[in-house]
């Protein structure tokens, strides 16, 4: 359906993409859009490539994301977004992390990790550079670098009239709520205005 | 208001609501958190089995002593209960069963794509197909009442997509349903020969009735819009032709896909121009639909292999694709998954890769890995509980070949409990002689952490016995038993090398919990905890990658220095690595 918009999340098993996906669609249920989500469990999570597919709108049908359609693409991991890309529509937007977890081809000396890949992405589609691993470490637990990125995403898809401070309250544990809520501001800031598509 | 839930979440709400009683399954993706979820309802008991068939059949009890039963599987787990379902298709019930089959399309986590829609046809039982939660929710409580009406079993065929995505769903109150009285009824249930004879006759008859059901009832509806296409669609492929076709076309959508509401759909047929039938994996809808002399494009077009999505139906039938961003993919490696950092079964691996001359047999869990670069400690995996039995018949036939090559199997603890342990009594009973490793990590890890008969804990996380391999293997008659800890090298090495030194069958227990797991009472005070780190003293490092040969993700070597590095975040200190390098480069930290 063409209102239905679409919001692509792509990391390594064990980031956090899940929580992020958790608090976006519960936010966006909320807000009163008909939502789906899929993700895919199992085999993969065992430090495999995963993908977390949210869609919202009207009325919603299939569960996922076909190639050319996703309306921004967040990558939690650099070389994950280029096993994604063509997934994006030509002129959606990257939120790329800057952030490298080598795969076990890399790790073993069999390829190198690929150079200049934020540059590459860069030339291709509006991009957003996110070091969200060293904001989640000045905020004092990398783990949170995950809240960071959902901050950028609901910025960069102009969704700030849903009050995701309240759904992440909601969602972690009571002694991480000021962290993750420190978390999702910082990502928040770091789109600029002049960026967020209308 | 509506809740967001995975088909999965749904299918238990419905069988809360449904007034369910009794529940039981063993864990397998994309299936598992079914009963996970059921378990959260303290009016359903809800049991893991030790494996599907157990499932089955104490759902089929519970559902012959009058409650509303469930059980659910992944496909191949249907395989393995398949020997009850068929029998379930002739008795019938007494309180309502239905029976989940969660189909993997695309293989995301399994051995094959088998299509277990033909399994309702064969045994004859009726199915439902759910394309959403909501659906899968109220199919369930829709088929408590086909079930009873009917009596029949009901079968709602999921796929993994159905149970791994989320839509909303409309929440509803539990109808308790009473249990209902058991009376004897041997015609019924017992199905002798003599009995079974005259059931064949009653089930025809009932599926005469399920037709007419089928025809009429509102989960088979149409949809019109444009008459130029009509599309017969079912399960989560309906929501891709909606996708895909939007408005431009009329729908049929099957709810109930057996038996097939056959003349509903010849009259659609009727009003459109073209015909197409939309299904994953199998031409099952098809077949039935040109054998009844009905016109249809159905596998010409739609793919038989792998999973569809809007973009393969929407290439398949209009030769369209959308657009996307033009750029090199080869740049991009591989992420393939590995054994996680600090796992007992690397540690195993390692060693047993080391043997020349054997033929390693394996089997269904995170330690099918071990077959994987760089360990490549694995020949062949075919279904649950195969490596021991296949190990015997391996080495039976080198013997006969005379060729010395050893045969070892590598199986899981719960692996080892849901069929592994009649495997074992085959190698006792035939005189075999192969070695059968178990790789005991405490706990069903591949599917999330479930527990099993050997952990002390129920689904419910209440105490249970724990039942311990080392007695069940000798009671099975094995004479040379020994458990190991994998992460101690040398006794590894010593244990196969023993192994290998006897003319009679073995089993060596790998004992060590899981890396991920969350240690229990019973864990800390066998193994204490997991913990420190270790790091590599670049001054002593010769780059020899000995390290890397273990295939630990926390390990990097450094090209351009050519020195390795340990990754101090996932490193959990399980010290493979310290005992494999040449040259005590790697140390442990403070």
């Amino acid at each position: 359906m063409k209102n239905t918009k679409n919001i692509l999340l792509v990391g390594v098993g064990g980031q956090g993409t899940i929580l992020v996906s958790k608090i976006l669609s519960t936010g966006l249920v909320e807000a009163g859009y008909d939502v789906k989500m899929s993700e895919i469990h199992g085999m993969a999570q065992r430090g495999g490539s995963v993908s977390t597919q949210v869609r919202y709108g009207e009325k919603v049908y299939s569960p996922i994301i076909g190639l050319g359609e996703a309306d921004i693409l967040v990558s939690f991991e650099t070389m994950e977004t280029l096993r994604w890309l063509d997934h994006l529509k030509p002129e959606g937007i990257v939120v790329i992390n800057d952030y490298e977890i080598p795969s076990a081809p890399i790790l073993m000396g069999k390829v190198e990790y690929p150079e200049g890949i934020i540059e590459m992405i860069q030339e291709k589609a509006e991009t957003r550079v996110i070091k969200a691993g060293d904001i989640a470490e000045e905020i004092g637990n990398p783990k949170v670098m995950n809240v960071v990125l959902l901050g950028a995403l609901v910025k960069s898809m102009n969704l700030m009239d849903i009050d995701w401070e309240e759904v992440i309250k909601a969602s972690v544990k009571e002694e991480f709520v000021d962290m993750n809520i420190k978390a999702f501001r910082a990502g928040v800031e770091s789109v600029a205005y002049e960026e967020v598509k209308s | 208001m509506k809740k967001l839930m995975t088909g999965n979440e749904a299918i238990a709400r419905g069988a809360f609501e449904a007034g369910i009683h009794y529940a039981a399954a063993y864990p397998g993706t994309p299936s598992t958190e079914i009963l996970e979820n059921i378990a959260r309802f303290k009016e359903i008991i809800a049991e893991w089995a030790p494996n599907e068939k157990v499932a089955v059949e104490s759902a089929v009890g519970a559902c012959y002593a009058g409650a509303r039963t469930l059980a659910a599987m992944k496909h191949v787990g249907l395989n393995v209960a398949a020997d009850p379902f068929f029998t379930m298709g002739y008795t019938g019930v007494n309180g309502g069963m239905v029976l989940i089959s969660a189909d993997d399309p695309g293989l995301h986590s399994s051995q094959n794509e088998q299509d277990n829609r033909y399994y309702a046809k064969m045994a004859k039982v009726a199915m439902l197909e759910p394309s959403n939660s909501q659906e899968c929710k109220d199919m369930v409580i829709k088929a408590m009442e086909i079930s009873e009406k009917y009596d029949v079993l009901v079968m709602i065929r999921m796929t993994t997509r159905l149970c791994h995505s989320k839509s909303l769903v409309e929440e509803g109150e539990r109808k308790e349903v009473p249990i209902k009285p058991y009376v004897k009824n041997q015609p019924k249930y017992n199905v002798s020969p003599a009995n079974a004879k005259q059931l064949h006759l009653v089930v025809e008859k009932k599926l005469d009735e399920l037709r007419k059901f089928s025809n009429e009832t509102d989960l088979n509806y149409i949809e019109w819009n444009d008459k130029k296409i009509g599309v017969i669609s079912a399960g989560v492929a309906y929501q891709y032709a909606k996708e895909v076709f939007g408005e431009n076309a009329s729908y049929f959508k099957v709810g109930f896909t057996f038996p097939l509401p056959i003349e509903k759909i010849r009259k659609f047929a009727q009003e459109v121009e073209t015909l197409y039938v939309i299904e994953e994996l199998e031409p099952f809808m098809e077949e039935q639909i040109k054998a009844a002399g009905i016109s249809c494009i159905g596998k010409e077009r739609i793919p038989i292999t792998w999973e569809l999505n809007p973009d393969i139906v929407k290439r398949a039938i209009f030769g369209t694709e959308n657009d996307t961003i033009e750029y090199d993919r080869s740049l991009v490696a591989g992420r393939p998954p590995t054994l996680c950092a600090g796992c007992p079964h690397r540690a195993f691996y390692y060693q047993l890769s080391k043997k020349k001359d054997t033929m390693i047999t394996g089997d269904i869990g995170c330690y099918t890995l071990g077959g994987a670069p760089p360990l490549n400690a694995m020949d062949t995996v075919v279904c649950m509980g195969a490596s021991v039995s296949m190990a015997h018949g391996a080495k039976k036939v080198f013997e006969m070949n005379n060729d010395k090559k050893r045969v070892v199997a590598t199986i899981g603890d719960s692996t080892f409990f849901h069929s592994g342990m009649t495997s074992l009594l085959d190698v006792v009973f035939n005189n075999g002689n192969t070695i059968t490793c178990i790789l005991d990590n405490r706990i069903t890890a591949m599917t999330g952490h479930q527990d099993n008969p050997g952990t002390g804990y129920t689904l419910q996380g209440e105490d249970a016995k724990i039942v311990e391999i080392e007695p069940i293997v000798k009671a099975l008659g094995i004479k040379h038993v020994r458990t190991i800890n994998p992460l101690n090298q040398k006794e590894t090495k010593e244990a196969l090398d023993w192994a290998y030194s006897l003319d009679e069958p073995s089993v060596i227990i790998s004992r060590y919990p899981c890396a991920l797991k969350k240690y229990t009472k019973y864990d800390l005070e066998e193994f204490g905890p997991l913990e420190g780190y270790c790091y590599v003293d670049q001054d002593l490092c010769i780059g020899c990658k000995k390290c890397v040969s273990t295939g630990c993700p926390a390990i990097h070597f450094l090209k351009p220095i050519k020195k390795s590095s340990i990754n101090k975040v996932q490193c959990v200190g399980c010290e493979l690595c310290l005992q494999v390098c040449p040259v005590k480069a790697i140390k442990v930290g403070e």
